[in-house]
């Protein structure tokens, strides 16, 4: 067991894009272990990317069943996950652990249907929405190195709007 | 405790002030933290946390030649003030109306009756000179509960013949 250091913005290895895990192994599974470790560890989250603890792998784990009232499938360990479909539209406030006492707008899709490995490496499908599905979208975005920074929208301005199906 | 400062300046919105107004400041030593820039009806509204090395007199004296050039009135005030506190809303509040006095004053008094602690707060006169509509957004602390700012909101709604809506912000931290 060990907990990790997370990187903290403006760290440059935070805008890395990480690599694809070709196989799970017993390595992989305890990194995975120790990565829930620090996330469970840290201040309250929903979710943790590999690269936030130096590890340039495609790996998130997200977990945002703690929320009352919110649809999901429990903790989420998603190895190579990729984003098959998405729809709709929503902002939403987010805030980073490697971005400490910032938070801001962001929008995201408001349903995707998302594929990944789960821990004995085998492929699943995920369909999901709302709040679960912003947190996926946060965690994936690490492992292209991009932060919330990168997605900010504006505070002002966002007076009663309405989700926006494209 | 580091010295910190606020600095307004208000005065006709033209094309450079905030380049300019921010230059002088950086040029002058002062360190900027916050700040919150407007434009509001035809002017330019800015706040500035500023860290300053010094006292108020001397930064105002800093800023006299670009307040000069621009047509800016400045005010220096010294403050107790700390970057890394923010506070994080939970709730916010869209309320739109017909304009009428006292608007703003009836609905935020209710509003903080029921809890909430607004921490920004952005009105704006739309519609038309013979019907100009007012709207507020506001990002707040509710303090007693969002159930408790949602009926206050109801009856405000009711009685005072406004459209109001309310979301919790739920903050993704991850
Ligand atoms: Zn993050």
């Amino acid at each position: 067991m060990a907990v990790f250091d997370i990187l903290i913005y403006p760290d440059s290895r935070l805008k890395k894009v990480s690599r694809q895990i070709s196989v799970v192994d017993e390595s992989v599974k305890k990194f995975i272990f120790d990565l829930e470790e620090t996330m469970r560890a840290g201040p309250p989250s929903v979710g943790i990317a590999a690269p936030q603890v130096g590890r340039f792998e495609r790996i998130v784990i997200v977990d945002v069943s703690v929320k009352p009232d919110t649809p999901n499938h429990g903790k989420l360990i998603l190895i190579n996950p990729q984003i098959n479909m998405k729809q709709g539209e929503v902002t939403g406030r987010e805030g980073c652990l490697s971005v400490p006492d910032y938070t801001g707008n962001v929008a995201r899709a408001e349903t995707i249907t998302l594929q990944a490995l789960d821990l004995t490496g085998e492929s699943k499908t995920y369909e999901m929405e709302g709040f679960e599905a912003r947190a996926v979208q946060h965690e994936i975005d690490h492992l292209d190195g991009l932060l919330f920074l990168d997605r900010l929208v504006s505070r002002r301005n966002n007076l009663f709007k309405r989700k926006v199906y494209k | 405790m580091k010295n910190w400062y606020m600095l307004t300046f208000i005065g006709k919105d033209r094309p450079g002030i905030v380049s300019q107004v921010t230059l002088a400041l950086y040029e002058g030593g002062g360190n900027l933290g916050e700040a919150s820039m407007v434009r509001l009806g035809g002017n330019f509204s800015i706040m500035l946390m500023v860290h300053y090395e010094g006292s108020a007199d001397s930064l105002e004296k800093k800023m006299s030649k670009v307040c000069t050039v621009l047509e800016l009135q400045v005010h220096v005030d010294k403050i107790e003030g700390e970057l890394h506190r923010h506070v994080e809303p939970d709730v916010r509040i869209s309320i739109y109306g017909a304009d009428r006095a006292g608007i703003v004053a009836e609905t935020t008094g209710v509003l903080t009756e029921a809890g909430l602690n607004i921490l920004n707060l952005e009105s704006d006169v739309g519609g038309s000179s013979d019907n100009p509509i007012y709207i507020m957004e506001m990002e707040g602390v509710a303090g007693k509960g969002i159930d408790s700012l949602k009926s206050a909101l109801d009856k405000l709604a009711e009685e005072k013949h406004v459209e109001t809506r309310i979301s919790p912000i739920n903050t993704l931290m991850g």
